[in-house]
């Protein structure tokens, strides 16, 4: 795995980084930001992009997905900031954005924030995101919050762990996000090759799974995660059953990966969505 | 696997039949191991010195939601920054004032030295632009003193607490306890505060919370309701307690207005949208410090200047319609008297008048602009023209409209309770996507409105 010294502010990378706000189209990248509730993803969204998306000290702020963009080593990147989930199983409304994205999306790189006071709890979720895609980075934030608690984090076990690149960042102040870049831009451009973790389950399961995969993949082409849909489907999710039934999953594809201008724009102009 | 085309049903059958080869509880299997990792990777990369608590924090928590502590200071709270904001508005309200008539007088000369007809004169200056100096005059100082407070309040971490704080309230009324804080975002403009129901999963709570979602005040009513609680209530008492009657007047109109959604969402919850509450988790988050340079940018450009901006963009047709109304005249008689002439009966019946239904009308698209819409149809249809002050204000109102306390009072009752504002009922179809519910969502507040102040102005007849 590459790993970067930590990036101070005087290091040449900063130059690298520019804000390209609500900029729509031309992008190179897309990277989506994950995470639970309250975790931070709009404090480190506003970071990134130079945009005001409203944030406030309560879960369920964000609940659409607000489009930003930032320059970064001479690539494009258009920023995602997802509402916050606690997993990818549950269907309020707003979660469904963060799911629907995160699976059909297709982000070359998907940033989970996760709260470096409450990791345990954080996990489910880094754990189900790298259910569907090994494109991950865990941003851990907050940590100067969980350092006046007495609680650190160390990411690099937590790295060898998961099997993903885990940063420690404090997106209030900016603190290390130039190193998190950097992970997304090597995790994104496949530089980074990441091995992560998954809970394997009975050989008789994953017989189940390998049958149904190509008969998803051939009503449905195109479709990413047919390994995910076919593991709900073994679980009898009903609205997973209903989405490939009603022919809403081949909707939900291409609805993910068409620009969503209007909420970017609604919200960057209006803030308090 | 053949080769013809498989349908979605193929699938699900072939899944169902997996499912049942499979020995039950194979998931389970696959969660369990789940959480052990977790378990597992969190023990090895967290160190955790002993964890303090944030004992501050915990100390906080147990006053702020506390049984009994917990609701009166939160009224404690609310009834401060209302105070704050009424007695900081008043003098640049004046002032701004004072200085936006003096330029529409200047440039209406200037116009007719110009040689411009009377007419585009009036209509420019004494019809838009007068209407624009009301807007900003009567609102930008009570916003720029009421948003940077409570954006304080959220990014301190406060409106968590007030959920905790609320939620057996919801429950008692078969509502879902995140109502509390989509009702907590209505406060700064109902069309957010429907659009953050979506954090409710239930579809039944989150329909009763969009429908009730009107019932309290957002920042387009509360310059109306602090006006009204200023001028009005606040007038009839000595000048020494004035600023704190006038504060107390809006916390029990905001008081009323809770108490309206948890009663109607009980109502719904009993009759057409039956069902329990359901049961969720909130976190409290730990109170972190509020950026300084966050807050002045939410509050006063996310907030403070959007509101202005929208009031600016209605404002200004409307006051071109209600100049047009007062000067458009039929038989002699202008289009506005006729009008507010012939709504008169139901505004009278409900303690209001006809001028003020009108003005209700016009400012359907935006809330804000009710009470300058509603100045300017008076001053077009009555002899006095120019506003300098909050007593001429009160002259205007009470002595050559015959305004009393049961009007303002009822006034305010109405702001509170009638419709929502055209962005709010499109807002509802959107997220409804049915026109029943966004029929419902408007007109049920606005029956509950006329019943209301129906009864109060009938009780005030007969009591008085």
């Amino acid at each position: 795995m590459a790993t970067t010294p930590h990036a101070c502010e005087t290091c040449p990378v900063h130059a690298e980084m520019a804000q390209l706000g609500a900029a729509v189209g031309g992008f190179d990248r897309v990277v989506a930001l994950a995470g639970n509730p309250n975790t931070g993803k709009s404090t480190l969204f506003n970071a990134l992009t130079g945009l005001r998306q409203h944030t406030g000290n309560w879960p369920g702020k964000t609940v659409t997905r607000a489009e930003g963009g930032f320059q970064f080593a001479g690539l494009r990147y258009k920023l995602v900031d997802l509402p916050g989930t606690y997993s990818l199983l549950s269907a309020s409304d707003d979660e469904e954005v963060a799911r629907n994205f995160l699976l059909f999306g297709r982000p070359d790189c998907t940033v989970v924030v996760v709260d470096a006071s409450a990791l345990e709890r954080n996990l489910y979720l880094v754990l189900q995101v790298l259910e569907i895609t090994d494109r991950v980075v865990v941003a851990v934030n907050l940590i100067d919050e969980a350092k006046r608690r007495g609680i650190e984090v160390d990411t690099r076990s937590l790295a060898r762990d998961l099997g993903v690149p885990a940063v420690p960042i404090v997106a209030r102040t900016s603190e290390n996000v130039m190193a998190l870049l950097q992970e997304v831009a090597n995790v994104a451009s496949g530089e980074t090759v990441t091995s992560p973790l998954r809970s394997k389950g009975t050989p008789e399961f994953e017989r189940a799974v390998m049958k149904l995969v190509p008969m998803i993949e051939a009503a449905a082409p195109g479709v990413p995660n047919a390994r995910w849909i076919a593991i709900r489907l073994l679980d009898g999710d009903a609205s997973v059953e209903e989405a490939l039934s009603t022919g809403k999953l081949a909707e939900l594809v291409a609805r993910q990966q068409a620009p969503d201008a209007r909420f970017s724009r609604k919200i960057a102009l209006q803030g308090a969505q | 696997m053949s080769t013809d085309v498989i349908s979605p049903a193929d699938i699900i059958r072939e899944a169902g039949a997996l499912r049942r080869s499979l020995e039950t509880g194979f998931r389970e299997q696959v969660v369990t191991s789940l959480y052990g990792e977790v378990e597992r990777v969190s023990r090895r990369a967290v160190r955790d010195h002993g964890s303090l608590p944030l004992e501050l924090d915990q100390k906080i928590d147990r006053i702020v939601t506390s049984r009994w502590l917990g609701l009166p200071l939160m009224l404690l709270i609310l009834a401060v920054i209302f105070w704050l904001t009424i007695i900081g508005a008043n003098v640049p309200s004046a002032m701004i004032a004072t200085a936006l008539f003096a330029v529409e007088d200047w440039a209406a000369a200037l116009f007719t030295s110009w040689g411009s007809p009377a007419w585009l004169t009036g209509f420019v200056w004494h019809g838009v632009f007068r209407g624009l100096a009301w807007v900003v005059s009567v609102m930008l100082p009570p916003m720029a003193i009421f948003f940077p407070l409570f954006t304080i309040l959220e990014d301190l971490g406060y409106l968590p607490r007030v959920a905790f704080n609320l939620d057996y309230l919801f429950k008692q009324a078969g509502a879902h306890g995140k109502q509390a804080l989509s009702m907590a975002m209505g406060f700064g403009c109902n069309a957010a505060g429907i659009i953050a129901t979506r954090v409710i999963d239930s579809p039944r709570e989150r329909l009763v919370a969009i429908l009730t979602n009107n019932f309290v005040p957002c920042n387009g009513r509360f310059p109306t309701l602090i006006m009204l609680a200023t001028v009005f209530v606040a007038a009839a008492f000595p000048p020494a307690v004035a600023s704190f009657v006038a504060a107390g007047s809006v916390v029990t109109i905001v008081l009323i207005g809770v108490l309206f959604t948890l009663v109607v969402s009980w109502a719904l919850s009993r009759t057409i949208l039956r069902g329990e509450a359901s049961a969720f988790t909130l976190e409290l988050p730990p109170y972190r410090r509020p950026g300084m340079m966050r807050i002045l940018y939410t509050s006063l450009i996310d907030r403070t200047l959007f509101v202005l901006w929208r009031a600016v963009l209605t404002a200004a047709p409307a006051g071109a319609v209600i100049w047009l109304l007062a000067n458009i005249s039929i038989d002699g008689v202008s289009l506005a008297t006729r009008i507010s002439d012939a709504l008169d009966p139901i505004g009278w019946a409900i303690g209001l008048d006809g001028v003020i239904l009108l003005a209700y009308i016009i400012a359907i698209p935006a809330n804000e602009i009710v009470v300058p819409t509603m100045l300017m149809v008076y001053m077009a249809t009555g002899m006095m023209t120019e506003l300098e002050s909050m007593n001429d204000l009160r002259r205007l109102l009470v002595d050559q409209h015959g305004w009393t306390m049961l009007t303002a009072v009822n006034l305010m009752l109405f702001s509170l309770l009638h419709n929502p504002c055209a962005t709010t009922i499109i807002t509802i179809y959107k997220e409804t996507l049915s026109v029943k519910w966004a029929t419902i969502g408007a007109l049920l507040p606005l029956t509950i409105a006329f019943i209301v102040t129906f009864a109060t102005a009938t009780l005030a007849r007969l009591l008085f």
